[in-house]
């Protein structure tokens, strides 16, 4: 196959367009996935999208039109490029036009992709090997999956735009369970090369938890202090993020609208001192990191063709617990007269004097609930941004400061945006794996958290 | 007139790239090789008051190759097409059936199907949605997004459409060897008012199917005549009164009864989350294979089938992607729990003589698991009509339209909401409610069913966006189903679950 870098040159030379973008995801992939402790799938994936924008000046401004495609050949750049042009005019004068950046330039443009492959298994495979042999004898049933992806993403333009970024990115999930399946426990490990997974905590944990479960205790639905995990927060505020476009606010169609126009921005959202943010050079926690520049195939309420080689740096979504920022592209910034302040591809939230870990924040609790996971979240009423979904793998009683035992899971109904302001207790922020929402936010950080209150709605029998 | 596979896909070097891989394979070692070569065209386009806002025309194409060595899978994939890249994607693969060989302690056989050599099928459209101008298809959009616009009580006014040409050449070492096209389309418009109420809105109820274009004009599905009642509807539903919670007899439409069949019976009879196979992420099942015969699924009305026939299906197809033919087997008898979906490899796991033909994967770069045929709830051939339905009905609610949806990971507990809720007042239609969920286990829910109406209250529904596996991959699925009564579901007040 050609290569993305002189793919992207032939396209933009090519182009008698305006000005034309090509944006060339380059992906390699190695996976493992088990189910009772024996390997059932795996994959050696290598995948391409290159996507061509065309932009057309039209009357009352620009016009923009894409086509992406897994492989183009030199011979189907021409027809590609006619593709792009054809869209682009008839999708007519586009909202978000704003003029295209010109002669940007990051990266190491011209280095080819790094692939990954399934060696990058051989720092956890023998140890998984010890893991499942030892779980069948002790009647401990194992079920996972290992991802490692390396992402290469490539922007370039007729304008001069030569950005690129690379992205390793992977995973491992564990879920445990035991005594014919009535007992249940997860594990999941963020990681970027597999140097930071330890199989033998896993273990550990996978039977710690299944231990916790030796005693059972019925409980009825209610509202209960709740103790959140650092992935079950992320999973939590990431549904949060996923309805926080800025013109939606202002036109009073979001959570973030303000009762007669306008939106939140600036009222007091959290109880305690609060920093939610996105930060492409975030450095505290190592392996967050993420691409400093926009890169859309297209556009939407939150994304825009034309704000593409855009500079992404730190936005503050809340800060000391006030909405700050909503998400922007820069038409959108225009039309709410309010910052440019685009999506990022991490999230990082800390709690002022938050310090500890989950256990520590277990000891602060007289009478809740310990949850592992959340999941099947989905919004229920976009006005208040209720949400629905069920516990997962594991809800212990806490009393006390000790858990107790394992009780029932529940179907809760709460709002992101309430239990901002019902925050007990923080632990200190960690890099964290959301559970249901892996691998659409893969660079997170979290503080567990109690929060006051949580609307388990009913039991639910599932385990 | 019956469609052909596009020439374009054809004039690819099918067999040759195919014979590449597998005489690769078989060479390596392997006792087993299947290779896909894939061509999926999606079109998307969106509209924000009746202006384009996003446009996407997005092709997937590639090469999967899947090998079994010493009784473990091997699997490779490459957006090249080539017989180069066949080659070396079957000697990956044999390379990965023996890396994991030490991880797999189940060995891993799949039962016997009849071979199909050289055999083509295409899905039942009439126009290729890709052969109509992109200015046609915004056009369409923009006026009916206009007509909302236009009419009092609407402020904003969102349309969607998302179309999808899907090409497979599926061969095996076994001799058989398909070609497949399918085409799909999905559009949705939603009418929204923005006020001191808040905001609300109101979604169009027109289900996607395997139709092409020819489903977005009116003598297909009318689309002009739910345009127009929409804005009324919006108006109402804003100034509908907040349902009070408690249980109620809930006269299920369609439009909204699909997705509970889907989420409820449709995951829940997939035999390897049954097994356990998805117990990482998409879950498992209560329905588990020991209450095969004997589960009590629901009343004795309750008649379910899986199928690869439906026409217009999402999950309709000749063959499946493992080389097993379209086949119709009960899941749901007089109530009780009957049949599994399966795939060759879960079909020799529990010692089945046959697969039903559930195999898929949503990319070349995906090995195919089981997915959902078209799951469907038979109608009572002397069943009421809708009318008759509402007439029988004291105190209730009619649901209408999918909305908001969530199940517990073995599907017991699940939660749904809907676009329209009218109260039933003896017998007659009594006004919208508004800020209603129904919240009910599944087989406490299917045991509930009280009347399951006739033929002319049928309607086909589905999705485009069914998850499973990892990676994760969708699948387009549909489940007819005609109205129905429930027995006192039940009924919460979301804006009292988020503690207002």
């Amino acid at each position: 196959m050609i290569s993305p870098q002189d793919l992207i040159e032939r396209i933009t030379s090519a182009a008698t367009t305006d000005d034309c973008v090509v944006v060339i995801s380059e992906k390699t992939q190695a996976n493992l996935r088990w189910a009772n402790s024996t390997l059932t799938t795996n994959g050696v994936i290598a995948e391409r999208s290159i996507t061509v924008i065309a932009f057309i000046a039209v009357d009352g401004g620009m016009a923009a039109g894409s086509v992406t495609r897994t492989d183009i050949n030199i011979g189907d750049i021409p027809t590609v490029l006619a593709e792009a042009s054809a869209a682009a005019k008839a999708s007519g004068a586009a909202e978000d036009f704003v003029p295209l950046a010109k002669s940007v330039v990051s990266g190491t443009w011209q280095d080819a992709h790094n692939p990954t492959g399934p060696e990058v298994f051989a720092k956890i495979a023998p140890d998984l090997g010890d893991m499942f042999a030892r779980s069948v004898a002790d009647k401990i049933e194992l079920f996972g999956y290992a991802e490692h992806t390396n992402a290469t993403t490539f922007v370039g333009s007729k304008g001069g735009l030569r950005l690129r970024y690379d992205l390793p990115v992977g995973r491992v999930e564990m879920t445990g369970k035991s005594h014919q399946r009535t007992r249940s426990t997860w594990d999941g490990i963020a990681t970027r090369d597999f140097s930071n997974v330890k199989i033998a905590n896993i273990d550990a944990n996978i039977r710690e938890r299944l231990n916790w479960q030796a005693k059972k205790i019925d409980l009825p639905a209610g509202r209960y202090d709740t103790i959140m995990p650092s992935g079950t927060v992320t999973d939590l505020f990431t549904y949060m993020m996923w309805s926080s476009a800025a013109r939606a606010a202002h036109e009073g169609r979001s959570v973030f609208s303000k009762p007669g126009g306008g939106t939140r921005i600036g009222e007091k959202l959290s109880n305690v001192s609060m920093q939610l943010f996105s930060d492409p050079a975030y450095k505290e926690i190592a392996s967050l990191e993420c691409a400093p520049f926009v890169a859309n195939a297209s556009s939407g309420p939150f994304s825009s063709v034309f704000d593409n080689g855009q500079s992404v740096k730190r936005t503050d979504w809340l800060k000391n617990g006030e909405l700050t920022s909503l998400i922007q592209t820069r038409s959108s910034a225009a039309a709410t007269k309010l910052p440019y302040t685009p999506i990022s591809d991490n999230l990082i939230m800390k709690v002022d004097n938050g310090t500890g870990s989950l256990s520590d924040l277990v000891k602060k609790v007289n009478h809740g609930l310990l949850l592992t996971t959340m999941w099947y979240i989905r919004m229920v009423d976009a006005n208040t941004l209720l949400l629905t979904g069920l516990t997962r793998d594991g809800v212990y009683y806490v009393k006390d400061g000790e858990v107790q035992g394992a009780t029932n899971n529940f179907r809760w109904n709460d709002s992101p945006v309430s239990v901002l302001s019902r925050v007990i207790h923080a632990g200190a922020t960690e890099w964290t794996q959301a559970r249901e929402w892996a691998g659409d936010i893969d660079r997170a950080a979290f503080p567990p958290l109690v929060i006051k209150d949580f609307n388990m709605s009913t039991v639910s029998p599932g385990s | 007139m019956s469609k052909t596979v596009d020439a374009d896909f054809l004039a690819l070097p099918l067999s040759a790239i195919s014979d590449a891989a597998i005489s690769t394979g078989t060479s390596g070692g392997a006792s087993h090789v299947d290779i896909r070569i894939e061509r999926t065209r999606t079109g998307y386009l969106q509209l924000r008051d009746a202006k384009p806002e996003t446009q996407a025309d997005d092709t997937t194409a590639g090469i999967g190759v899947r090998v079994i060595v010493n009784g473990a899978w091997g699997f490779a994939s490459s957006p090249e097409i080539s017989i180069d890249v066949a080659k070396k994607l079957a000697v990956t693969a044999v390379a990965m059936a023996k890396t994991s060989k030490p991880l797999s302690t189940d060995e891993i056989s799949l039962v016997a199907e009849p071979v199909y050599a050289n055999k083509t099928w295409v899905s039942k459209y009439e126009i290729d949605p890709f052969s109509v101008s992109d200015s046609e298809k915004k056009d369409r959009l923009a006026s009916l997004s206009s007509k909302l616009l236009a009419a009092k009580g609407v402020n904003h006014a969102s349309a969607h459409t998302m179309f999808v040409k899907e090409q497979k050449h599926y061969a095996d070492s076994h001799g058989t060897s398909t070609t497949q096209q399918r085409v799909r389309m999905q559009t949705q418009i939603d009418a929204i008012s923005v006020g001191s109420h808040g905001f609300e809105s109101m979604r169009t109820l027109a289900q996607p199917a395997g139709f092409g274009w020819e489903w977005m004009r009116n003598d297909v599905y009318d689309w002009d005549s739910e345009i127009e009642k929409l804005p009324a509807l919006l108006a109402e539903k804003v100034a509908a009164p907040s349902v009070t919670p408690g249980r109620y007899d809930l006269l299920i439409d369609p439009t909204n009864l699909w997705l509970t069949i889907h989420e409820s019976i449709g995951h829940a009879t997939e035999l390897d989350r049954a097994i356990g196979y998805e117990a990482n992420y998409a879950g498992t099942s209560f329905a588990t294979v020991d209450k095969l015969g004997t589960l009590k699924y629901g009343s004795p009305l309750m008649n379910i089938t899986g199928d690869r026939f439906t026409d217009h299906g999402l999950s309709t197809v000749g063959y499946d992607d493992e080389g097993v033919a379209g086949q119709e087997w009960d899941i749901v008898k007089d109530g009780i729990l009957v049949g599994y979906q399966l795939d060759r490899r879960i079909a020799a796991h529990v010692n089945r003589d046959r697969s039903n033909g559930c195999a898929f994967a949503d990319s070349p770069a995906h090995v195919p698991i089981q997915r959902m045929p078209n799951v469907s709830l038979k109608p009572n051939p002397a069943g009421p009509d809708l009318n008759a339905m509402i007439e029988s009905i004291e105190d209730g609610i009619y649901i209408l339209g999918d909305k908001s949806w969530s199940i517990d990971m073995q599907r017991y507990n699940f939660q749904f909401t809907g676009q329209q809720f009218h109260r039933i007042k003896n017998g007659k239609l009594a006004g919208q409610l508004k800020d209603v969920a129904y919240q009910a286990t599944t087989t406490d829910f299917w045991g509930s069913m009280k009347v399951v109406g006739g033929p002319s209250t049928y309607v086909l529904g589905g999705a485009f966006n069914c998850g499973k596996g990892q990676p994760g991959q969708i699948a387009a699925v549909s489940h007819g189903c005609p109205a129905a009564i429930f027995d006192k579901v039940n009924v919460l007040n979301t804006v009292a679950e988020a503690g207002k």
